[in-house]
């Protein structure tokens, strides 16, 4: 009964190769900066990350130590510099075959003596060490070159981590943007639940003059770009600002504090502190109206399904709305309110502009992850090793809350867009 | 105080306010103001609920009225005033359009945008159209399925990171840690590419961003669509002997077509906001600079508060259409 998938055998395989197709494609822009992050910055300029996964061929090109200050005159006019190829920093791999020019990349196997003509010879062994050995003349100047082949096995660091996570120094500020992140996140994700619930049941359950109305404005406001209130807002919170701290002080004319009372004391000001208008209150506020529509729009459409009978026969048991909004309403919309709820921290876990227009000041001591992240793609664009760990960092919780929570994240897509 | 205390601290101030508004609103209402017992019990319990659905509107509308409607009306006077010394505004007219008309950049931008919004919509939605077609009956579709749905978790910001990756360009010479770049030198190209810096095609490679995100939230919301549609209409089509693309395209698609533009709509309005992904990985340099960007530069870059205003205004212009479809199709389901 299915023509796509239909029975013929070809059909399944074009059906399967094509999804196959699909799927990585979708995947392996994430999974470029997933491998990446384990890698040290020479693994990633050295070779793509696709090739990282397998042990890889590698050439490698090096050269003997330093005639001049190496050499060891063994017997009278014969001189040697023995080391080994892996004491300048690289890892130890067995080598299979070698050479002592570029055209010739494996002329000689491990354990091999090259004759370079003379009496001057050049040997490397399978463990890296070599020998060069001939005259006062041929063993000075410059070092002997010699090219080898080895297999390199798949390498994998977490060094990155390290460095962008637990950095003492904290030179990348990214733990520190990890947890401001957090602060901004949790007070966004929550507030506007509880707002929106309540308004929610009024405009599902409540007769009132206006509720159409007060519907179709919330429809309306679905699609207001937050664009629009970026300046109306910057200069709404500094007014509201500059009235609380009048309050806790004198502020003179640049908006510095002058004078501190106790309530300004209690609440941690300090002479001469400048008020902005930034700051985590601005960005919780910010982003609680500007998530309010669809949470009131999903948890209405949500309610409005919640059976009749229960809710009228609770007021008829006597039931205050309060209770029967908390006793009943609530805990039947609990994959209403999580799916929200996952919205809501996906879009303030990974927001920007309202992180940059209420919240970072020039002192940058708010700074969240995403404009850490901008950051160092404009200061140190070239250092991968760096970007797609603190990257990787900051996508790694919504990603953790979308594969635990997906089966409501999709509820809630269906119930916000298919009417 | 440590933002983290102060982040706790807020959390129980806002929460139990919330809820200590909520409750104590209802007790004052039921026990103080009307209670529902005495003389006149039955006329103060209506009067009861006529206020508290405002009770329970009521921090709601204050937070949409002051967050939302009320920038609407401020922004669109601004958009008609010039910023002067010392906090002061003068009236200009329609100064601040028309010296934003005459400037390249903004024709650059509005160029730009009406591509992002023919191309992202149409190319997200085909995608997760056909993404939710071929994965409907495989065994392991679903895993496929998290997988395309996945980058919806991840920030502009984040696959602004990861696709610069992708579009990694290293010297001719040395090993290309770019995948596109390997990929179009395996494919015969000459030299590698710096993909971000070619007028219009850049635009292309930072759509490609936006698509790669917005096609999952087609695809999932359209796989429900199109497994909506009742299997007696299929079954009389290969009765009839219609061949696969035929059921597609003649008999799936036009059933599930009201979803397909509500989902297209939807991308729509995601697009015309876009600014994370330009702003992080161009910042509008090469000719890439879309209206959302255009205005953050003209805000907080020139503090040009007239023309960024302006420039909000245009993108409110070009979604309000859908803003009154949207009011529209809304009420027509309320009657």
């Amino acid at each position: 009964m299915d023509a796509m998938a239909g029975r013929k055998p070809a059909v399944v395989w074009a059906l399967n190769i094509s999804v196959v197709f699909l799927t990585l494609l979708w995947l392996f822009p994430t999974l470029g900066l997933f491998v990446s992050s384990f890698r040290t910055s020479e693994q990633i300029t050295a070779s793509g990350w696709w090739s990282s996964m397998f042990p890889a061929e590698q050439t490698l090109q090096l050269r003997a130590l330093d005639p001049d200050d190496n050499r060891i005159e063994t017997s009278a006019g014969i001189f040697v510099v023995e080391g080994s190829a892996f004491e300048q920093g690289l890892e130890a791999v067995e080598i299979d075959s070698w050479g002592t020019s570029s055209r010739a990349l494996d002329a000689y196997s491990a354990g091999d003596v090259a004759d370079l003509g003379d009496g001057e010879t050049f040997t490397l062994n399978a463990d890296g060490t070599y020998i060069w050995q001939g005259d006062d003349d041929q063993i000075s100047g410059r070092a002997q070159r010699f090219f080898f082949t080895a297999t390199i096995p798949p390498d994998f660091t977490l060094s990155n981590y390290d460095q962008v996570l637990l950095d003492e120094q904290n030179s990348e500020g990214m733990a520190k943007a990890f947890f401001n992140t957090l602060t901004v996140v949790i007070p966004a994700t929550i507030i506007p639940i509880l707002i929106a619930a309540f308004a929610a049941y009024a405009l599902a359950w409540m007769e009132f003059p206006g509720r159409a109305l007060l519907v179709a404005t919330v429809v309306g406001l679905l699609v207001v770009p937050l664009q629009l209130a970026l300046i109306p807002l910057l200069t709404f919170h500094v007014g509201a600002m500059e009235l609380l701290t009048s309050v806790m002080g004198t502020v003179d004319e640049d908006s510095k504090l002058t004078s501190v009372n106790w309530f300004g004391n209690w609440f941690g000001m300090s002479e001469g502190e400048k008020i902005a208008g930034k700051g985590y209150f601005g960005a919780w506020l910010a982003h609680t109206g500007f998530g309010l529509p669809l949470a009131i729009y999903l948890l209405r459409n949500y309610m409005v399904g919640l059976p009749r009978d229960i809710i009228e026969n609770a007021r008829v048991d006597g039931a205050t709305e309060f209770q029967i909004f908390t006793k009943i309403i609530l805990p039947l919309s609990f994959p209403a309110l999580a799916s929200f709820a996952i919205f809501q921290f996906l879009w303030t876990w990974n927001d920007l502009l309202v992180a940059l227009v209420f919240l970072i000041d020039s002192s940058g001591n708010t700074t969240v992850m995403t404009k850490q992240i901008v950051e160092l793609l404009g200061t140190r664009g070239g250092d991968w090793e760096i970007l797609a760990t603190s990257a990787f960092v900051s996508i790694a919780v919504p990603l953790l809350v979308f594969f635990m929570m997906q089966k409501y994240l999709v509820r809630g897509l269906l119930a916000g867009s298919v009417k | 105080m440590h933002p983290a205390v102060l982040g706790l601290i807020t959390i129980v101030i806002g929460v139990g306010g919330c809820i200590g508004y909520f409750y104590g609103a209802n007790v004052f209402l039921d026990k103080v103001l009307f209670p529902a017992s005495g003389p006149k019990a039955g006329r103060n319990i209506n009067r009861a609920n006529m206020i508290r659905p405002w009770i329970f509107l009521g921090p709601a509308i204050l937070a949409l009225g002051l967050y939302l409607a009320y920038p609407v009306v401020a922004t669109f006077i601004l958009s008609f005033q010039e910023r002067l010394p010392g906090n002061a505004r003068a009236f200009v007219g329609f100064e601040n359009y028309s010296k934003m008309f005459a400037e390249p950049k903004f024709a650059e931008a509005m160029f730009n945008n009406v591509l992002w919004l023919t191309v992202v919509p149409a190319a997200a939605t085909s995608f997760g159209l056909l993404a939710a077609q071929l994965t409907d009956r495989l065994s392991w579709g679903n895993i496929s399925k998290s997988i395309i749905f996945m980058p919806m978790a991840i920030s502009f910001v984040g696959a602004a990171v990861i696709f610069k990756l992708v579009y990694e360009a290293r010297p001719e010479d040395v090993a290309q840690i770019g995948i596109l770049n390997h990929l179009y030198l395996l494919a015969g190209g000459a030299e590698p590419q710096q993909w971000l810096t070619i007028p219009l095609w850049n635009s292309f490679f930072l759509m490609a961003v936006l698509i790669w995100i917005q096609t999952g939230f087609a695809m999932v919301i359209l796989s429900a669509a199109l497994r909506g549609i009742p299997e007696e209409t299929i079954e009389a089509a290969i009765i009839d002997g219609a061949n696969p693309f035929q059921i597609f395209f003649k008999i799936k698609v036009p059933q599930i077509m009201g979803t397909i533009v509500v989902v297209w709509t939807t991308i729509t309005i995601a697009t015309l906001k876009v600014f994370d992904i330009v702003f992080a990985m161009t910042n509008g340099q090469w000719e890439t600079q879309v209206l959302a960007n255009y205005m953050y530069d003209k805000l907080f870059v020139a503090q040009d508060w007239g023309m960024g205003s302006a420039s909000a205004m245009i993108i409110m212009l070009l979604v309000t259409p859908i803003l009154v479809w949207n009011v529209y199709n809304a009420r027509k389901e309320m009657r």
